[in-house]
């Protein structure tokens, strides 16, 4: 059971973002010239400025840059201590995404841990969380 | 362009004001805001028809509960000003942005006393309860809060935690020593009558509190306040007029290089004051071993070290050993700093008390927590994570 959390609110830029893990997919926007993963998306991209952009599937796998864990309570609902930590795709080192680190006791987790994304199903919503690689 | 061409050399601060500050005044924000303007006014020697600039951040609406302060058209007509220049807003380089707007709009001569000001009710809004998160009362989140908040990364405690996370891990920077930060603003703020938190404070005190989201506790965080400052930004040819010792935008930082985000920014362990400070020494040539005394913005107490790094008191990375112990940075140390208490004691009026408190130290009327030897050069700073602007501040002579 999994407790509160506020849901992004879809639309046209950030759709496939966040309903792209309903296949199990994790993917970002990227250059269709160039292979640049631009993230949060943009209509254009910042290396070569094609505007030929689109949704570009990656491994799901990604190292553990920075964490912090919460124990305070902010809102309603949440069940504290939780792990947020910002992961780097393996895919390229300048793109960060927030989440939530899960599947570990929080005194285990450290920086640069290799991790997996898995979807937390809040259909239409597929929030990409992060777990050590193997865990089940 | 040569350096006497700065337009930040051709505006002075000429008055300061400060309404009362505290935990629950449970009076609106444009009362506050008028006390505040009034000290301000009669501070710079002025009478109210002589302001015809008029100057905020962040403007009215926006924010959680008490965080705007009111907007600059209720100032405006409350006081009955006849303007030449106006504006309010939140983007820009941190709550300074409005002073350093003031000073281009005098440089360049659409006004000629400018008031600035800062309120915040935030200790009324919140009631008895603890700080809320950010957006925790909303059903969805769109914008930019949308890469953080579904992560139940309510506030900014949780972003600045990670940065501080990363600070730690690549030089190995310890709670121990970030805490000497808060001691010092604690034992700063025993002798400073206005601050909320006075009560001795030891590094103990700071371990055994509560975490809040590591590896911030509890005196890492700022302390909300009601309370409203003013600043007047005035011609430079008028300081020679002014009752009280102006004070003179020696240079002005306002850059920011890296991507305007808390979790894109290239370098988490810096921040965009790395890109602000950077700007102001390349206006000047002063160096960080003229600075006497140094205002540095402390949201959270991290916010504060990534100053000292990012303005040159000490190497990227060395803020931990820097400050550690608390000597270098007390009354009387080699660097006072945060000398009211700052937030996180003196209570959070969000970077104008900071500027507040310089002016005070370089006039020599800062009581007494008035740092000794006459200090002439202030460095202040605002902001911290993806905003930031700081600037140095000298004694009109
Ligand atoms: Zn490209």
């Amino acid at each position: 059971m999994s407790d509160f959390r506020v849901l992004p609110r879809i639309d046209e830029d950030n759709e496939f973002f966040w309903t792209s893990g309903r296949e199990g997919v994790l993917r970002f926007l990227g250059c269709d010239q160039c292979g640049y993963l631009i993230h949060p998306p943009a209509p254009v991209c910042p290396r070569c400025w094609s505007r030929e952009v689109s949704p570009h599937p990656v491994s799901g796998r990604a190292t553990l840059y920075s964490f912090t864990v919460n124990h305070q309570n902010w809102a309603p609902g949440a069940e504290e201590p939780y792990v947020i930590g910002m992961v780097v795709p393996v895919e390229q080192d300048d793109v960060r995404l927030t989440t939530n680190v899960i599947g570990i006791e929080p005194e285990a987790v450290s920086i640069g841990m290799e991790l997996e994304v898995v979807f937390e199903d809040r259909d239409p919503v597929f929030l990409p969380l992060f777990r050590p690689v193997g865990e089940r | 362009m040569s350096r006497a061409e700065l337009l930040e050399h051709r505006a002075v601060i000429s008055g300061i004001g400060q309404s009362a500050v505290g935990r629950r005044l449970n009076r609106s924000g444009i009362d506050l805001t008028v006390d505040s303007a009034l000290e301000a006014i009669a501070d710079a020697g002025l009478e109210v028809a002589d302001i015809d600039g008029i100057a905020t951040y962040p403007g009215a609406g926006g924010g959680p509960g008490g965080f705007a302060g009111p907007g600059t058209p209720e100032v405006q007509d409350a006081m009955r000003l006849r303007l030449n220049w106006h504006t309010g807003g939140i983007e820009g380089p941190a709550q300074m942005a409005a002073v350093i707007n003031a000073a281009m709009a005098v440089a360049t001569g659409l006004a000629r006393h400018v008031l600035c000001y800062r309120t915040v009710t935030e200790a009324s809004a919140q009631g008895g309860g603890g700080r809320g998160g950010i957006g925790a009362g909303v059903p969805q989140m769109g914008g930019t809060l949308q890469w953080s908040i579904p992560f139940k990364a309510y506030s900014a405690a949780c972003w600045l935690a990670m940065n501080a996370q990363r600070h730690f891990h690549e030089f190995g920077t310890t709670r121990e020593q970030l805490g000497a930060i808060p001691v010092n603003q604690r034992a700063n703020a025993a002798i400073n009558p206005k601050a909320v938190y006075r009560d001795p404070m030891s590094l103990e005190d700071y371990l055994a509190a509560r975490i809040i989201t590591t590896p911030f506790g509890l005196y890492d965080c700022d302390a909300p306040v009601d309370g409203s400052t003013a600043i007047i930004v005035s011609s430079a040819d008028y300081a020679p007029d002014a009752p009280r010792p102006a004070a003179r935008f020696e240079a002005v930082g306002t850059a920011l290089r890296g991507r305007p985000s808390w979790d894109q920014f290239d370098d988490l362990t810096t921040m965009s004051a790395r890109d602000a400070a950077a700007s102001m020494w390349e206006r000047t040539d002063l160096t960080p071993a003229d600075v006497d005394i140094a205002e540095l913005y402390d949201g959270f107490s991290f916010l504060t070290l990534c100053w000292l790094e990012a303005l040159g008191f000490c190497g990227r990375g060395e803020g931990g050993p820097f400050v550690e112990g608390g000597r270098r940075i007390a009354l009387d140390g080699d660097l006072p700093l945060n000398t009211h208490g700052g937030q996180l004691s003196a209570g959070r009026l969000h970077g104008f008390g900071h500027i507040h408190e310089a002016v005070l130290q370089l006039r020599g009327e800062a009581g007494a927590r008035q740092v000794a030897g006459d200090p002439e050069l202030a460095a202040v700073a605002n902001g911290g994570g993806p905003i930031a602007g700081c600037m140095l501040l000298s004694r009109w002579r």
